[in-house]
């Protein structure tokens, strides 16, 4: 069973996001469920700083070994950081999903949709490990 | 429902992440496959490969009856040898690469591809009918399990009197490996020095924890089929389903060299190879490295100019040279040397040729 904190929200493309109730900025990562699911992170691919994004909209990619995944944001509004340091070193998204393998920051511009509590989260994950 | 391997519990025990492959449940990765790619280059690693298929010729004729069925020339063996070969259908189309191991004058193993081995079983028995020789498919009876790295000899002698410095690249022989009966082979798939033992089902386990025992002080690590993918990837050695298929000849994949057109007697396939061995194929296998950080993959189009030139049977980030590699079949006519790319995803990714394979270990 991987690691899924209580006090961050989830979507269902096994991204976490926390900040949002505070209305300002909002942090996205990956959860450690999908970093186990893709194995070693080789290349992440973020979103440029200061552009605008949609909720839903893939905005980047993570790359492991055997596979290739889109990065979806769970919210719109306009990115404001990205983790330079996650660029030159993706294994961070392995060894520290939730804190230094952080991905990008956008100021919301609106709420999110269909966000997971971590209880909703973790019976989406026990269904599909 | 995926078949277990006799080592399915151990490889629960150690975290695996397992995966169906080919019909079984196999070991993906037990924890970082980077890991364990950089201890098979650098140190050890141990694999179960069970899922491999182990058919028996045996009898006055077998020599002969597989010299007919594969494309080698495997009479021409020497007891304790091993050879890399193919069998193919009457058009020339790849059914399976194979390694034949000769155990006695008249008794050979042929070790076939997980996915293949009821198919190569199937052929054999029919290809052999009109020979005095039994086949049998004995795969049910063998566990594979190897040792793989430049330590491999030095951990293995630890566990067996077998003469390992005297048993050289492609040759197998019985012997006894902690005790337990075995066919030792110096053969494998990750480009480096290392054996592989064939062992009865029940020794699997203990032999699995006695080698782990003993790989523990030279860095050896269990090691899944993620890093085995990369490993044979960085040494350009083909899989079947990637690089081989029935729909290309042993020359398409620019390995016609395993056809023995010299050997006597008609195989299956003679005609219709040696119809196509000296047209140029339309396609060359072909090593590619990205100089980005994006990962060509199995399926992808190669391109040039924006039309499209080729595609990518395997790709995948390289431990070794820090950069993606990929295989793929390139367009012969193409000047391949300058203005590559692959489609990924879109975006065209440059890629540069390189000569294969991406990685030769020191000797």
């Amino acid at each position: 069973m991987s690691n899924i904190p209580d006090d961050l929200s989830y979507t269902k493309e096994h991204e976490w996001i926390s900040g949002l109730e505070d209305g300002l900025v909002a942090t996205v990562g990956i959860t450690a469920f999908a970093a186990e699911a893709l194995g070693d992170v080789v290349y992440v691919q973020l979103p440029e700083v200061g552009s605008t994004v949609e909720a839903g909209d893939s905005i980047g990619e993570v790359e492991s070994t055997k596979s290739v995944s889109d990065i979806y944001t769970p919210v719109g509004g306009e990115v404001v950081e990205v983790n330079q340091t996650l660029v030159d070193d993706p294994s961070l998204a392995n060894s520290d999903p939730y804190g230094e393998g952080w991905m990008f920051k956008v100021r919301a511009d609106g709420d999110a949709a269909d966000l997971l509590s971590a209880e909703e989260y973790a019976a989406l994950t026990s269904g599909e490990s | 429902m995926s078949r277990p391997t006799p080592l399915r519990d151990v490889h629960e025990s150690l975290g695996a992440t397992l995966t169906d492959f080919a019909g079984w449940l196999m070991p993906l990765r037990y924890g970082s496959e980077s890991a364990e790619h950089n201890a098979v280059r650098q140190a050890a690693g141990l694999f179960d490969l069970s899922h491999m298929g182990e058919i028996f010729l045996t009898g006055p004729q077998a020599a002969d009856a597989l010299d007919y069925a594969l494309v080698g020339h495997l009479s021409a063996l020497a007891t304790g040898r091993a050879r890399y070969t193919m069998i193919v259908d009457e058009r020339g189309g790849v059914l399976d690469d194979l390694i034949v191991y000769r155990l006695g004058d008249e008794e050979f193993m042929v070790v076939a591809n997980a996915s293949n081995a009821g198919k190569v079983a199937d052929e054999l028995m029919t290809r052999a009918k009109a020979y005095d020789a039994r086949v049998e498919d004995r795969s049910d009876e063998y566990a594979l399990i190897a040792v793989q790295g430049p330590r491999s000899q030095e951990i293995l002698a630890t566990l067996t009197d077998a003469d390992l410095a005297g048993l050289k690249y492609y040759t197998g022989l019985p012997g006894r490996v902690d005790g337990r009966e075995a066919l030792i082979a110096r053969t494998g798939y990750t480009g480096e020095d290392g054996f592989e033992l064939f062992v009865a089902v029940q020794d699997a386990v203990p032999l699995w924890h006695a080698l782990t025992a003993a790989g523990e002080p030279y860095g050896l690590k269990p090691a899944g089929l993620s890093s085995r993918d990369t490993l044979r990837l960085e040494a350009g050695m083909p899989l079947y389903g990637n690089e081989l298929s029935a729909e290309l000849t042993p020359f398409d994949a620019g390995m016609g060299r395993v056809v023995k057109f010299d050997k006597p007697g008609d195989f299956v396939g003679r005609s219709a190879l040696e119809a196509v061995k000296d047209t140029p194929p339309r396609r060359r296998l072909t090593g590619l490295v990205a100089r980005g950080r994006r990962v060509p993959r199995h399926g992808y189009p190669v391109t040039k100019d924006g039309a499209v030139v080729g595609e990518v049977t395997s790709g995948a980030p390289s431990q070794t040279l820090g950069k993606p590699i990929a295989l793929a079949y390139v367009d012969a006519g193409i000047d391949a040397g300058e203005g590559l790319a692959v489609d990924i995803r879109g975006r065209q990714e440059p890629v540069d040729v390189v000569e294969l394979p991406f990685y030769r270990r020191n000797k």
